[in-house]
């Protein structure tokens, strides 16, 4: 693997910077030509605490965080806590160097600060694993070269100029993204550290086989997360109103849209609670404006209650639902795909909502893109499900991607013109829930339109919203929401399906997955390609602990439970692509499934 | 030009428009002061010359959340409590727009009692009726935020152990610009109260006394009553919030000893409104948001060109 690929952590305590000083590293590398995808792991904590960034480059295009990683550049946690023996959170000092041995490759790197750890705080066996494992040991008074030019705070400077140097990497790239990013002095007194600590480390013995692979980009590239695409995707689509309340990991993309709206023309809400808040987008979007709303788990539940207005007032919404390990607060920090069945079915009466699980960055531009589409055309709730593993990760993508035209088209809304045309009951209010329409939406007015008065209503309503509980009108209306999602299904099928399907048309075993983890799963199958055998069987891949997804398709298609087993992972951290493999040599050979991290569940019956 | 062109219309408008000629009469039981706010509003609209397809009527779940089936105009039947949310984006969407929010004691004052705090607190320019009948009417009589202490009913059996809420009190604390309180039996006062509220520019909370003779036997009809402004005992100034707030207090304890005392509470004038406030710090734009998807000419931004910081 360190021939064609680097995979760069920097560790650390929480607030010591390590987001910022790897955000920096990727753009570099990125700009350099590279491929790039970051994984970032990050306690459920205020300050301190043992965080870290993962950063995987090659000169293909990268889908996962790959296995394991080969250099660690450890900074040490400057917050940590309780040193003394028997600790809540442990001996804080030395995690950012102990908790990630376990993962670091054979023959890999490490730096780590030695003005922050002395050798005898150094677990016992370290020097033993470090020549077991064929590591690269670097000691660094990262801390002295940082003070000695400038703040302590700089030694991440340092530890990125050290790693520039064991790796052979210009300097360039990191000047010119702190020139971009700093102020002047600033900017003067982290070159000083940079060029002190590359300087310092060049003069080493490297004896290691660690490298940065090359590589060329045809077209420019920019460096996102699927947070960001989200945010974008709402944007170009016209969403022009936000209601939110903070919860992690959701904060993000409420926080990007709460930056952008006012200077998009639009306005963002910071309200009381989440059932206010999706309270609040149904109001917008109601008076006219493409509205959004979401939050994560705990928070998503509360709006179960206006999900389901939403749905039988026939009010276009975009909830985005950032999932996190549940049930309850769970681990606030983790990725988990556990809310998947929250998500479909929550709230009250037969389920009408289409939800996209977006597996990339991309995707998550698209489909939110698509979200607000459908949820406009026809006048039911859509819902982007995505988690901390996609809003953490940052992925390289053409800036032509994102070079489009906004689409602020209303969808099924009707002008006062086309208004005075529409039907009407005879005391001249509009029938905005007529009995038949072609595609299941009946087309809105807007409150202040002439000629366009009707009633929204929770209670099941006539053609012009008032309470009725006559059942043929209950079936008529009933029928009707419902062939929305017909419509739904044929207006995917005819244009984009948002599906993804990789691989022979006629292979016999098969992966499935949805949305964050389909680009490790996507790499996993390249590796199983050559190993197949001929037998009809399925590995469904999921972050939850009752197979969730498996039940959906079972439920849906209503066959197949004999054909698919599961691999299941639910300890708040994503799968690499060698426990998938190893799941998959599970379903064909019956082979035990031996990791700790993951589970598997054989096929059963339907 | 505008796509809502209901709204600042110059033409004489007719009470009776706002009576839905779908359901022009109102389920409610004879006798009960929800019909009194139907009749406040709709002279009030007439009076203030509100085209019916100017106003959005948002309204929560009970006997009072009936009230937009009964007002012909844009309305909105939403959930238990949640009329508020729904009611303020609208404004914020269109703030030329009438916006009115209606529900009942349990509705405001219970379930949406969060909601309650914040709307008023950040003064959209919005009207908001309470029914307060001192019960839960549509759901057969139990308890509710503002019944006395010691009422009884089926949940609770021994009598309520709670202290009632004090509905203007809470009002003025949580920021309220306009409170009032007025009765179904006064309905002169009623409709003067109601116009007054809507044409407040922020927030304007009627805390408005509504008989339930089914449920609430016991109750008192709210008479006789008593003007504060028309009283020499109650001689204060509205806009000032101390003496507002001594006012309030007496009028909530005067309630529990049967002494019904109703009017204007309190007004603060020249405080910005929500939407004013978030215009003049530039977060919201100066024409309302809702035309802009009917301007062939508006300008859409889009996200291409916020790409530099990810170069």
């Amino acid at each position: 693997m360190t021939e064609n690929e680097l995979i760069w952590r920097i560790a650390g305590g929480s607030g010591d910077g390590i987001d910022s000083t790897s955000q920096n590293f990727t753009k570099a590398l990125m700009r350099a030509g590279l491929h790039v995808f970051t994984h970032r792991h990050y306690p459920s904590r205020i300050r301190g605490g043992h965080t870290y960034v993962e950063v995987r480059a090659r000169g293909e295009p990268v889908q996962s965080r790959g296995d394991g990683y080969n250099f660690l550049l450890s900074l040490g946690d400057s917050f940590a806590r309780n040193p003394q023996d028997d600790a809540y959170y442990g001996t804080e000092e030395v995690k950012p160097l102990t908790e990630n041995l376990e993962d670091l490759n054979e023959g890999g790197i490490v730096v780590y600060d030695s003005g922050l750890l002395d050798e005898e705080d150094l677990p016992e066996d370290f020097d033993e694993r470090a020549e077991a494992n064929d590591w690269h040991v670097y000691p660094l008074d990262l801390r002295s070269i940082a003070k000695e030019h400038g703040r302590e705070v700089m030694r991440n400077t340092a530890g990125v100029g050290a790693t520039a140097a064991l790796l052979d990497i210009d300097l360039r790239y990191f000047k010119e993204l702190m020139a971009e990013s700093m102020p002047e002095d600033v900017y003067e007194t982290n070159v000083d550290v940079l060029e002190d600590a590359h300087g310092r480390v060049a003069e080493m013995d490297h004896d290691h086989d660690v490298s940065v692979p090359t590589g060329d980009h045809e077209t420019e590239q920019v460096l996102l997360s699927a947070s960001n695409a989200i945010t974008y995707g709402a944007l170009d689509e016209g969403c022009r109103f936000i209601a939110g309340y903070p919860m992690t990991p959701w904060t993000e993309v409420f926080t990007l849209m709460s930056q952008h709206l006012p200077e998009f023309g639009g306005v963002a809400e910071q309200v009381e609670d989440e059932i206010a808040a999706a309270s609040l987008a149904l109001g917008a979007s109601h008076a006219g404006v493409k509205s959004m709303s979401g939050s994560s788990g705990g928070g998503f539940a509360l709006m179960s209650e206006p999900l389901g207005l939403a749905e039988i007032t026939e009010t276009p919404v975009v909830l985005v639902e950032a999932a996190r390990a549940g049930p309850s607060t769970g681990m606030p920090t983790k990725p988990e795909q556990g809310d998947l069945e929250h998500v479909l079915y929550t709230s009250q009466g037969d389920s009408n909502r289409v939800v996209f699980a977006p597996g990339n960055v991309a995707e998550a531009y698209e489909q939110t893109r698509k979200a607000f589409e459908l949820a406009y055309d026809y006048h039911i709730p859509a819902i982007v499900m995505y988690d901390q593993k996609l809003s953490g990760e940052l992925r390289n993508v053409d800036t032509d991607f994102f070079d489009r035209e906004p689409n602020p088209d209303p969808g099924a809304t009707l002008t006062e013109d086309e208004l005075s045309e529409a039907a009407h009951h005879a005391s001249g209010k509009f029938q905005r829930y007529q009995h038949d329409t072609p595609a299941g939406a009946s087309p809105r007015s807007i409150p202040g339109q002439r000629g366009g008065r009707f009633l929204a209503s929770g209670n099941e309503h006539t053609p012009e919203g008032h309470i009725s509980e006559d059942p043929d009108n209950r079936v008529a209306q009933m029928n009707r929401r419902m062939e929305k999602l017909d419509s739904i299904e044929q207006d995917l099928a005819e244009n984009a399906s948002h599906q993804s399907r990789r691989g022979d048309e006629d292979a016999t075993y098969g992966i499935m997955t949805f949305g964050s983890q389909q680009g490790t799963v996507e790499e996993a199958a390249e590796e199983i390609e050559a190993f197949l055998e001929s037998v009809d069987e399925c590995l469904v891949v999921e972050m939850n602990a009752s197979a969730q997804f498996k039940g959906l398709v079972q439920r849906e298609l209503g066959r197949f439970g004999p054909r698919m087993s599961s691999l299941l992972k639910y300890n708040g951290n994503p799968f690499e692509p060698a426990e998938i493999v190893e799941g998959f040599e599970a379903t064909i050979n019956g082979t035990e499934f031996e990791r700790p991290t993951a589970r598997f569940q054989p096929a059963a019956g339907d | 030009m505008s796509a809502f062109n209901a709204i600042d219309t110059d033409r004489e408008i007719e009470q009776e428009e706002f009576t839905p000629e779908i359901e022009p009469q109102a389920t409610w039981c004879p006798g009960c002061g929800d019909f009194g706010v139907l009749k406040a509003l709709k002279g009030a609209a007439t009076e203030l010359g509100l085209d019916p397809e100017e106003i959005l009527l948002v309204t929560g779940i009970g006997c009072s959340g009936k009230l937009s089936s009964y007002f012909e105009s844009y309305g909105f039947h939403s959930i238990h409590g949640r009329s508020l949310p729904v009611a303020r984006a609208a404004k914020l969407a269109n703030p030329e727009l009438t916006v009115l929010a209606a529900g009942g004691d349990g509705d405001g004052y219970g379930i949406g009692g969060n909601h309650f705090m914040h709307t008023a607190r950040e003064n959209h320019d919005m009207t908001y009726i309470v029914f307060n009948n001192e019960i839960f009417g549509l759901t057969k009589g139990q308890t509710s935020p503002t019944s006395p202490k010691g009422h009884k009913s089926k949940t609770q059996p021994q009598g309520s152990a709670k202290d009632p809420l004090r509905p203007l009190s809470m009002s003025l604390s949580a920021g309220a610009s306009y409170v009032a309180r007025t009765a179904a039996v006064n309905p002169n006062q009623a409709k003067e109260i109601l116009v007054e509220a809507i044409q407040h520019d922020g927030f304007s909370h009627v805390d408005f006394l509504t008989q339930c003779p089914t449920w609430n036997k016991d109750a008192k009809q709210y008479v006789p009553y008593i003007d504060i402004q028309q009283n020499d005992e109650y001689d204060f100034d509205v806009t000032e919030r101390r003496e507002a707030a001594e006012a309030m207090y007496e009028t909530e304890s005067a309630l529990w000893e049967g002494k019904v005392l109703t009017g204007r509470y309190y007004q603060e004038d020249g405080r910005r409104t929500y939407h004013e406030e978030k215009m003049q710090q530039d977060s919201m734009p100066e024409s309302p948001i809702a035309e802009q998807y009917f301007d062939d000419d508006h300008e859409w931004k889009r996200s291409y060109d916020l790409l530099d910081a990810h170069r």
